[in-house]
């Protein structure tokens, strides 16, 4: 019985590890073994090597240390305009970052500027709100998932009538009560309504993770709700969470955009890229670069996260191996 | 309602080495007018007892399983039951083997659930060393747990794919703290992945990087970490191929020999179970249809079942092939949602009479065989058990 112990395990070698895992080979001299490799490593390991994560990766980046520091990005000042000299001035494209880069919009402010500050409310949204429904959504939905039951069928029903609001107009209902919309009124609004997804893939996950024979196995040794919900459940059921939480933020962002552009999202003077999609939609025929600029900015952030939650998703699905 | 009677008869009886003692306990301690903690700390007494070697550990008495089918969304209303296990009793004793056979859907794996406690009967006893288990909860559920385990069907599920095999094996200790020190566990884990064979070397791995037959080797290494008294093994080797179930078969043997075990061995490869079992019941339905010693089972079966069940095995000889009759059942088993009136078995039976629909048969040594010593004076609940030799024929 002893070939079938010290049978080796073929392990993918990776560059960073390489020597340790040839070290793993040879386990029978005794030597010591080198780094578990975890599902989470492996699925690391795999995104490292998908052109789609790198691409998205580098692009959420920019976009979220744009966020955190505009003043890295330009000198110009988002908010001061110059009618005068700058009225709808066309693009500079050679001028690279430069304020004058993107042209001026009708108010003589840089585009590029408020293109670059407008990140920070955009990225506040989407992160606030993923945040708020993951953590309330996930909560109902493991809650419901695991207990079953009168449980389960209470907050299926409360799910159900949240569910049942249409998003963005449930929003605009919601933001329409305030006369002031901070960025966190209009994510709390968001998050108000959106929860909902992310309980129901939460409460599926946990179903199906709950059945498994090794909670079966965690409970016949006597491990309490607690031990099997942190240690059992949550861990292994939380993949297809951060799939779909990370696909939703792209959304969350896309919803700031046309709340604002509708007027009823952020209020000024926070730049908001919807806002300046709406204020562009004058200018359409004469000066359209006015209108597309953050038009674009607002598709390729989406699209960056959906990117994503996409590659996210083929690391993670054991299935797709 | 023939089960009602029989149900009677069974619950009188079971009486266990160290259970008097234990009543006698109790009777003073009521007496003395103790609290529920009093009565608690005598049922984990009577667990923590040792059994002598040919006891009974596990008596099952009647057990009753029924899966309700409700009907609605908001309001469910109860449309019929399930019945997974309708009606089961058979001892365990100290240091044996007992195999359970049956087709897919008969209960197998529903009564190892009752046992770990896993499912809540609907009616019937476990008792364990003569104590009550279905009832229990709290502080006395958690000494049985660290007494009876269980070593899952398929090795590829019942492992945690995001702990390593240290957590898996050391998951025991943090639960029942008592049983090892803090830092001892380490060591203990160890210790476990060599008897059950595999290099403790390999302690910090993750399940998906062994192979099947490795896997159900850190399942039963996780199983004997509290020190368990028995152990239920759900189609332990199901899921593996063929030379690897001799492997772990093997292993289970000789770790019954080593820390004196008491398995539950459900199966439906019937010459694994005649290799492992000493005893062997026979499931149909939700219903044990017959159980003796192995000997009494594959040599001299009494009930159709069984020997419909035997004259499948396939025979390596072609010249014994040749004289042998096979007994090919008609039709499928019914659905235990509505079971046929009295004998179960009696739709696919080729001796079936009206007596088979109106009569539930008792589990018992047939009429006919009662008097005698013979191998085929076994239980066997038939109306018209008679012996036929179906492997050797």
């Amino acid at each position: 019985m002893s070939d079938v112990s010290q049978a080796t395990i073929p392990a993918p070698a990776t560059p960073a590890d390489g020597g340790k895992s040839a070290g793993l080979a040879g386990t029978g001299d005794g030597g010591p073994v080198g780094k578990p490799r975890s599902l989470w490593s492996d699925a690391w390991y795999d995104l490292r090597r998908n052109p789609l994560f790198v691409i998205s990766a580098v692009l959420i980046l920019v976009l979220l240390v744009m966020a955190v520091f505009p003043q890295w990005f330009t000198s110009a000042s988002p908010r001061t305009g110059d009618l005068a000299n700058h009225f709808l001035q066309q693009p500079q494209y050679g001028h690279f970052f430069s304020p004058e880069w993107l042209g001026y919009d009708a108010q003589g402010r840089s585009i590029y500027a408020r293109l670059v500050y407008g990140a920070r409310a955009s990225v506040t949204v989407g992160v606030a709100v993923t945040l708020m429904v993951t953590l309330a959504g996930g909560l109902i939905g493991m809650l419901a998932g695991y207990f079953g039951g009168w449980i389960d069928s209470i907050l299926s029903r409360i799910l159900d009538v949240f569910a049942g609001l249409p998003f963005l107009l449930g929003s605009m209902v919601v933001l329409n009560v305030f006369d002031v919309r901070t960025v966190w009124i209009v994510a709390l609004a968001l998050a108000f309504l959106g929860w909902t997804q992310i309980a129901r893939v939460t409460r599926g996950s946990v179903i199906t993770t709950k059945q498994a024979d090794y909670v079966q196995a965690a409970k016949a040794l006597g491990a309490g709700t607690g031990r099997i919900l942190l240690r059992h459940v949550l861990p292994n059921a939380v993949a297809p969470v951060i799939v779909v939480a990370t696909i939703a933020l792209g959304g969350y962002i896309a919803a700031e955009a046309s709340l604002s552009f509708l007027g009823i999202g952020i209020s000024p003077p926070t730049v908001s890229w919807g806002m300046d999609v709406s204020d562009g939609k004058d200018q359409l025929r004469n000066a359209p670069f006015v209108l597309i600029t953050p038009a674009v900015m607002v598709s390729v952030t989406v699209l960056a996260f959906i990117m994503l939650g996409d590659a996210v998703r083929n690391a993670l699905d054991p299935k797709l191996r | 309602m023939a089960e009602l009677g029989k149900k009677d008869e069974a619950t009188g009886a079971p009486t266990v080495g160290s259970g008097s003692a234990a009543e006698a306990d109790r009777t003073a301690a009521h007496t003395a007018a103790a609290g529920e903690a009093d009565e608690t700390a005598e049922v984990v007494a009577a667990i923590e007892a040792p059994v002598e070697r040919g006891e009974p550990i596990l008596q099952v008495r009647n057990l009753v399983k029924h899966f309700p089918l409700t009907q609605g969304i908001l309001f469910k209303r109860q449309i019929g039951a399930v019945k997974a296990v309708d009606g089961i009793s058979f001892d365990l004793h100290q240091g044996e083997t007992l195999g359970i056979v049956g087709e897919s859907g008969c209960g197998k794996s529903t009564v190892a659930k009752l046992l770990m406690t896993l499912e809540r009967a609907t009616a019937g006893e476990v008792f364990y060393k003569g104590q009550d288990i279905t009832r229990l909860s709290g502080r006395a559920l958690k000494a049985v747990r660290r007494n009876i385990q269980m070593v899952f069907q398929d090795p590829y599920t019942s492992l945690n794919p995001r702990m390593t095999v240290g957590d898996i094996i050391g998951e025991p200790f943090e639960i029942h703290p008592e049983v090892a020190p803090k830092g001892d566990r380490r060591r203990r884990v160890r210790e476990l992945l060599d008897v059950v064979g595999l290099n403790p070397e390999y302690i910090n791995r993750y399940p998906h990087q062994f192979s099947g037959g490795q896997r159900q080797r850190i399942g039963i290494a996780r199983g004997l970490a509290l020190n368990p008294e028995v152990i239920i093994c759900d189609e332990p080797v199901s899921a593996l191929d063929v030379s690897v179930q001799a492997q772990v078969i093997n292993l289970m043997e000789k770790l019954q020999d080593e820390f004196n075990l008491s398995y539950i061995f459900i199966a439906h490869d019937l010459s694994i179970v005649r290799h492992i079992s000493d005893r062997v019941g026979v499931m149909y339905l939700g219903k044990m249809a017959e159980i003796g010693t192995d000997e009494q089972i594959y040599d001299h079966p009494t009930h159709p079942y069984t020997q419909a069940l035997l004259s499948a095995v396939p025979v390596p000889d072609p010249s014994m092939r040749e004289g042998r009759e096979r007994i090919l059942l008609t039709g499928d088993v019914p659905s235990p949602a509505n079971p046929p009136s009295g004998c179960r078995f009696r739709t696919r039976c080729w001796k079936a009479q009206d007596k088979c629909a109106e009569e539930v048969p008792l589990l018992a040594v047939p009429e006919r065989f009662q008097g005698s010593d013979g191998p085929a004076a076994h239980e066997s609940a038939c109306h018209f058990a008679e012996e036929k030799d179906v492997v050797h024929a």
